[in-house]
């Protein structure tokens, strides 16, 4: 049998006929070859590592909101919309736009006036080298976790929906990634995030605007949805949060706007490295400044491409999908949604399209886990710890390896959760234990200058303990989740919130505690960390249309108008 | 994109993509409406793939001239002087 034909079954979600396979193969050619175009400019450290620094602000916004776009995110959200309604867009909206505005307003000039490389870098900077040792060992050895993940969980999704072999994706996406990562460092990775944001909104706009043709536009959705689904209310956003008891996901308002909106978020959108590497490669400060805010428009229309086709499922599926744990032979699981509306509308061609888009996220989120993998190996461990007084060309070097030896520790993982399925779920607990506590160290130190080195190193690892304290307690015991989460009706995604808010508490209270009982750093030693000590250069010239606190402010109105229209 | 580098821009990029991409479900979409396959996708009569390829014909013809690397080389030529 001709090989290729091996690679395909029968029994998938969808078939992809010789044009959609063209696509996909144009797709690998082209981000190939514009890696090996890009490898004659990746010659210094900060060509490899920041994409030397001259990207423009439209670019490096939509590379820090694709950094977020991967496919694992679209279909694990267009499957939480179908579980828990339109609530699942508050990590779209309260979830990401106040702490991109927040990013690019306060704390964005603190980053790229200290001229670092990377998060722990600032922190190395501000606290030294315990609490950046502290961050850069737990976060490369989360990246490169992820990425296997990414890579196994594509791997997955490609075998369910095309019934490709799970060793066939791993390689030919590995190798890809290796390939064109290796060879223009953060430019490919940019390059090709750039990429998929036109493929995820040109392959998935087709299925909420077919889909609500056929539901008979927004209030026939609704009504479908009340008729399938009668006494549950997944089309509100606030109302129904007065009450854990109330909607789907088991939450009060109180978890949302202090958990996810002020805690998660604000950790996710302003100190992992994965996001904010991207808006470092901003060619000007001003620009630094507008990329998360150009970023926080694209973000806040994502719901339309995520969260719509997960109500949609709802409405027009004509059957009910069940939970992954529970799914039977036959069955369709909540993460199937998003394939299973892309094969409802789309005929040959317009599926290719939609499948490549779901190739293109899973690579570019492999991309830039190995590509902030790199650069943290590089530039915060290996450089201050291994070998300090190399010739910049020497790290360049470090820099590709560590990207080819990054992907093979992926695929090491990659197989580990093939061996172990549960070990996905621990691996994506594991990396928000970290993310939490680490925005409290990050604000506590830009925003006041009495903290110190030790109360910063304390802090952080008293909050990493926190979150893995409550977790676990949590997993053993689920009398727990009623005292953590002040609801014993609390779903994961409600624990996860609770967990990231008393980490995050508990981080504060221990920095602000040691801070009092330690002696703080001169001042002169904080100057261009800490906000009462730096002078942020002043724009002038420019007029109110083109500063970011403008633009900022638009982005926080519509934010505002959108959670009214979905009260 | 960058002055330093004269790196071809990432839109040039785009364009193509959007462009062959836009051609390859066009044609499809013209080739089903003479040829309409057996099994159908919902709404099928809404020929979404020429529309639709179109749509990213249009935006990946505007793209790839906008920022072709003759357009820019010429501008920073320009530029320059």
């Amino acid at each position: 049998m001709n090989p290729a034909l091996l690679l395909l079954s029968s029994n998938t979600l969808v078939h992809l006929s010789g044009v959609d396979l063209v696509i996909i193969v144009f797709y690998f050619a082209l981000v190939l070859g514009i890696g090996f175009y890009l490898k004659r400019f990746a010659k210094t450290g900060e060509d490899f590592f920041l994409a030397g620094r001259e990207m423009t602000a439209w670019v490096a916004g939509l590379a820090f909101v694709s950094a977020n776009l991967g496919s694992l995110e679209l279909l694990g959200w267009a499957g939480n919309a179908y579980q828990y309604g339109i609530l699942a867009a508050h990590w779209y909206w309260v979830g990401a736009i106040p702490a991109m505005v927040f990013l690019g307003l306060v704390m964005m000039p603190f980053y790229y006036i200290s001229k670092t490389h990377s998060v722990p870098g600032y922190l190395k900077l501000r606290y030294g080298s315990e609490a950046s040792a502290l961050s850069a060992i737990t976060f490369a050895f989360m990246t490169i976790l992820m990425s296997g993940v990414n890579m196994y969980a594509m791997a997955v999704v490609m075998e369910v929906v095309l019934g490709w072999n799970l060793h066939f994706s791993i390689i030919v996406s590995s190798l890809t990634v290796g390939v064109y990562v290796a060879a223009g460092g953060l430019f490919s990775a940019i390059f090709n995030e750039v990429l998929q944001f036109f493929l995820i909104w040109f392959g998935a706009l087709l299925i909420p605007i077919l889909g609500l043709i056929e539901a008979g536009g927004w209030n026939g959705m609704v009504a479908r949805i009340h008729q399938n689904f009668a006494g549950q209310d997944f089309t509100h956003l606030w109302g129904p949060m007065n009450s854990a008891s109330n909607n789907p996901m088991g939450v009060q308002w109180v978890a949302i706007v202090f958990g996810l909106g002020s805690v998660i978020s604000m950790g996710y959108w302003t100190t992992d490295f994965l996001v904010v590497q991207r808006v470092l490669s901003a060619h000007n400060l001003r620009s630094a400044k507008l990329a998360p805010i150009i970023g926080s428009f694209f973000k806040m229309a994502v719901p339309l491409i995520v969260i719509l086709p997960g109500l949609l499922g709802r409405a027009l599926l004509p059957f009910h999908l069940v939970p992954g744990n529970q799914a039977q032979p036959g069955q369709f699981k909540y993460d199937d949604v998003l394939p299973l509306m892309l094969a409802r509308y789309c005929g040959p061609g317009l599926l290719g399209l939609g499948i490549t888009a779901l190739i293109a996220g899973f690579m570019a989120g492999m991309a830039g886990n190995v590509s902030a993998f790199a650069t943290v190996w590089t530039y915060d461990i290996y450089r201050p710890y291994l070998r300090k007084d190399a010739p910049d060309r020497h790290y360049v070097s470090m820099g590709r390896w560590c990207t080819i030896i990054g992907l093979l520790i992926s695929i090491g993982t990659a197989y580990l959760v093939t061996r172990s399925k549960s070990m996905m779920d621990y691996v994506q607990a594991l990396f928000s234990f970290f993310i939490a506590p680490l925005f409290g160290t990050v604000l506590l130190g830009m925003l006041w200058k009495r903290v110190s080195r030790m109360a910063g190193f304390w802090g952080l690892l008293a909050g990493v303990l926190t979150s893995v304290t409550t977790f676990t307690m949590m997993k053993l015991d689920a009398r727990w989740i009623g005292v953590f989460c002040l609801s014993p009706l609390a779903q994961p995604l409600a624990q996860a919130m609770w967990q990231a808010l008393w980490s995050c508490l508990t981080c504060v209270l221990v920095t602000f505690l040691v801070t009092l009982v330690t002696k703080p750093r001169p001042d002169q030693e904080l100057v261009g960390l800490v906000y009462s000590l730096t002078e942020v250069p002043h724009e002038e010239h420019a007029t109110i249309f083109h500063t970011p606190w403008f633009w900022g402010a638009v982005a926080l109105v519509l934010f505002v108008i959108l959670q009214i229209i979905f009260w | 994109m960058s002055e330093k580098h004269h790196i071809i821009p990432v839109w040039f990029f785009v364009g193509v993509l959007l462009l062959v991409y836009g051609v390859l479900i066009l044609a499809t979409g013209i080739y089903e409406v003479a040829n309409p396959p057996a099994n159908r996708v919902v709404l099928y009569d809404l020929h979404a793939s020429i529309w639709w390829g179109g749509v990213l014909v249009v935006l990946g013809a505007i793209f790839s001239l906008r920022f072709s690397p003759a357009r820019e080389r010429a501008r920073m030529e320009e530029n320059s002087k």
